[in-house]
């Protein structure tokens, strides 16, 4: 009896882990597979229904069929958004500001990390408490006064091989661009970065001859892959959403980015079909930038313990 | 490391003055000095009507050499929002759009000079100008009405009897029509006023119904307090009365997003919708579509009054080649172009006569009638923006379930501090 008991106890403890891991690992998967689900159905409802006529989109939304390719589909509103928004124009423009507000975002920003992090200035705490202190300054109130400030600024002008001196940056490129490239989060993200960069490296660069500049160049910056694909999301992601503020400052339709482009079809008569096809125009490069660059973006907000 | 450091602030201090020296020149030159005048518009997106105000705009372009006309278009949800930030940096261009209501707002803040125009205004239906302290700063080329559509087919199964201009449903009528139409039990909810409306839609579609119940926005003389008129024992009983609607289940507490077109699926069998969709319900309903005027229910039917209107820009350079743009625009045959490409309500009984279905007894003037007889301005003061805002709070909580005469309150209260904090928008 005492044997029986005994080789029950061992067996237990043996396999009663393997058992629960299995369950632990199903309820786990079967919770993502969840969240999978519901995060990618709006998505794929979105996508699905630019596919259908207005009449459709509404008889399906009943059923399962809202979310499957069924009926009579056809890329008729992808042709129609063409003829109401000069779409094209709108996602080069989008591009364009996106992509340069990141290279100069991650340039600048890290630039100025860099120093915080590794030279050693005077006060250098305080100036990053004050740059972080900024971040509690919501952008809505600081857009008008920004508004009168950017009419307000010169810009030197290329017209052909002469240039001029204008005032005002008002419906330009510019204005979309550099008010975004310095950015708080960024800096800190950087600087929280650099940090955990260990700075014997600076020091054996250093007695190799090296600079400061080759320092951020060649040592910290080849470093920082996972901060890079981070701040270049975080940059690109409201420069790509950016509304109000192209709102206010661009007038002239073909410098306009590509979500003051979803008002257009807020008019009377409201296609929803050509609403869905925009918007999974627009979404596509948003998701596209995401997955490539998912495994870095996870990494940096892991190591740096920051939540964005 | 000091002296670069130093050398680092010195040389950022040098550009930082060297910036705010050169941001001292000041901004551009202001709009219409160089003899082209920009137009701005709410139409990006509204291809037939930005369409024809460009056919409008060349058609002024080819006529003279004195000036040039730019066409700007903007979507029309965040159009407000690019001309408050345009006037904050003093960067309005000469011609702008303005709903109706928003005028008194915009000429109080200096945004626009009165009108100094050749055109004969007398002749144009009093919801199409837009007026301030007895001056005009606004004209628009069309209104649009709003009315109640149906299928007689659906009427005559209720046994319901059609209203008509001179024979309104009275609130008695109309209540006993909801009943005998859900009685029918063809629809969820027989009536669709359109409540998933937000913003402007609020007051201009409901305020009129609690017009006509006796009650107001605001006390119009003066336009100091909404105590007593938004409060009032009338307005309260719109409250209920609406809310009344949600809990009889005749109406969706919150409508489709589009209700014209799901009055022309047969999800309902009453809508509240403007004169703009009625050609496209004429046109899928034939004779079986009833235009009906809205509902007496006390004071006689009211409808809102007053749409888009043009105005010129306190800062325009060349103030007297906008107005003779604008005179160039009311010209009949360019009202009528607006109006036919648009579905809506020419401002004259001239261009009436131009727009097929709006002259005397065509299938639209009945709408051109409602316009005349039954529209109510929005109240004509600096503060409607504040109104507006608050009226809709006021509305989404008593559709909500909040008891009216709290939620109205409220309301009024917040207006009233508006206007005291405003200094009464006189100055």
């Amino acid at each position: 009896m005492a044997t029986i008991l005994e080789t029950k106890t061992a067996k237990v403890p043996v396999a009663a882990p393997a058992k629960r891991r299995r369950i632990r690992s199903l309820s786990a998967w079967t919770v993502r597979v969840l969240l999978g689900i519901v995060f990618s159905f709006p998505l794929l409802f979105m996508f699905v229904s630019s596919l259908k006529p207005d009449a459709q989109i509404f008889g399906d939304l009943s059923s399962i069929a809202a979310f499957l390719p069924v009926g009579n589909l056809s890329f008729e509103n992808y042709s129609a958004v063409f003829d109401r928004v000069p779409a094209a124009r709108f996602l080069i423009n989008s591009i364009g500001i996106s992509a340069v507000t990141v290279v100069l975002g991650v340039l600048i920003n890290s630039l100025a990390a860099f120093a915080l992090s590794r030279m050693q200035l005077r006060g250098k705490g305080i100036i990053l408490t004050l740059i972080i202190a900024t971040l509690i300054v919501p952008f809505e109130t600081l857009a008008l006064p920004l508004v009168w400030w950017v009419n307000q600024l010169p810009w030197l002008e290329v017209n052909g091989f002469s240039l001029s001196l204008t005032t005002g940056w008002l419906d330009t490129y510019q204005v979309q661009i550099i008010p975004f490239i310095a950015n708080a989060f960024s800096i800190y993200l950087f600087h929280q970065y650099f940090e955990s960069i260990p700075k014997e490296l600076d020091e054996a660069a250093r007695v190799d001859g090296a600079g400061w500049f080759k320092i951020y160049s060649r040592i910290v910056m080849p470093l920082s892959g996972p901060a890079i694909a981070t701040v270049s999301i975080l940059t690109f992601l409201p420069a790509w959403n950016s509304y109000l503020w192209p709102l206010m400052v661009v007038q002239s339709e073909e410098l306009r980015p590509v979500m003051i482009g979803v008002q257009y079809f807020f008019q009377l008569n409201v296609s929803w079909g050509e609403i869905m096809a925009y918007s999974s125009m627009i979404t596509l490069p948003v998701v596209a930038l995401f997955i490539a660059f998912q495994r870095s973006f996870v990494n940096s907000i892991a190591t740096s313990g920051v939540k964005g | 490391m000091k002296t670069r450091f130093t050398r680092l602030l010195a040389s950022s201090l040098s550009v930082a003055a060297l910036t705010a020296g050169l941001a001292g020149c000041g901004a551009g030159p202001k709009d219409g000095a160089n003899g082209e005048l920009t137009l701005w518009t709410h139409n990006a997106g509204n291809a037939p009507e930005l369409d024809a105000i460009q056919e409008v705009v060349d058609a002024f372009n080819a006529s003279q050499d004195n000036a040039t006309i730019k066409v700007q278009a903007f979507p029309q949800d965040s159009y407000n929002d690019s001309v408050v930030a345009a006037a904050s940096a003093n960067k309005l261009p000469c011609l702008v759009d303005i709903d109706g209501p928003n005028v008194p707002n915009w000429a109080w803040a200096q945004y626009l000079r009165p009108l100094e125009l050749s055109t004969d205004l007398s002749k144009h239906l009093d919801s199409t100008l837009g007026n301030w302290n007895g001056t005009t700063y606004a004209v628009g080329t069309y209104d649009v009405a709003l009315s109640l559509m149906a299928r007689k087919s659906d009427l005559d199964a209720a046994g319901v009897r059609g209203a008509t201009i001179e024979k309104p449903w009275t609130k008695d009528e109309f209540d006993a029509a909801l009943a005998s139409l859900k009685a029918l039990g063809r629809w969820d909810y027989p009536l669709d006023l359109g409540t998933a409306g937000t913003g402007e839609w609020t007051p201009y579609a409901y305020s009129p119904l609690l017009q006509s119940f006796g009650g107001d926005l605001i006390n119009r003389d003066g336009a100091q307090s909404a105590d007593g008129y938004l409060n009032s024992a009338p307005a309260v009983a719109w409250g209920t009365w609406f809310r009344g609607l949600v809990e009889q289940g005749y109406m969706a507490q919150k409508s489709g997003k589009d209700s014209t077109l799901d009055f022309l699926n047969h999800k309902s069998a009453i809508v509240y919708t403007g004169s703009w969709a009625a050609d496209k319900a004429r046109e899928a309903l034939g004779d079986d579509l009833a235009v009906m005027p809205s509902v007496d229910l006390g004071t006689g039917p009211k409808i809102g009054g007053g749409s888009w209107q043009w105005g010129v820009s306190t800062g325009c350079a060349n103030p007297e080649a906008a107005m003779d743009y604008l005179d160039f625009s009311l010209r009949s045959e360019n009202i009528a172009k607006v109006a036919k490409a648009t579905g809506t309500i020419p401002a004259t009984d001239a261009a009436a006569e131009l727009v097929p279905g709006f002259e005397p007894g065509g299938t639209n003037r009945i709408l051109m009638d409602f316009s005349k007889k039954f529209s109510v301005l929005r109240p004509e003061t600096p503060a409607y923006a504040f109104i507006s805002s608050e009226f809709e709070k006021a509305t989404a909580d008593i559709l909500a379930g909040a008891v009216p005469q709290k939620a109205l309150n409220r309301a009024v209260k917040n207006i009233d501090a508006n206007i005291k904090s405003n200094k009464g928008y006189t100055n």
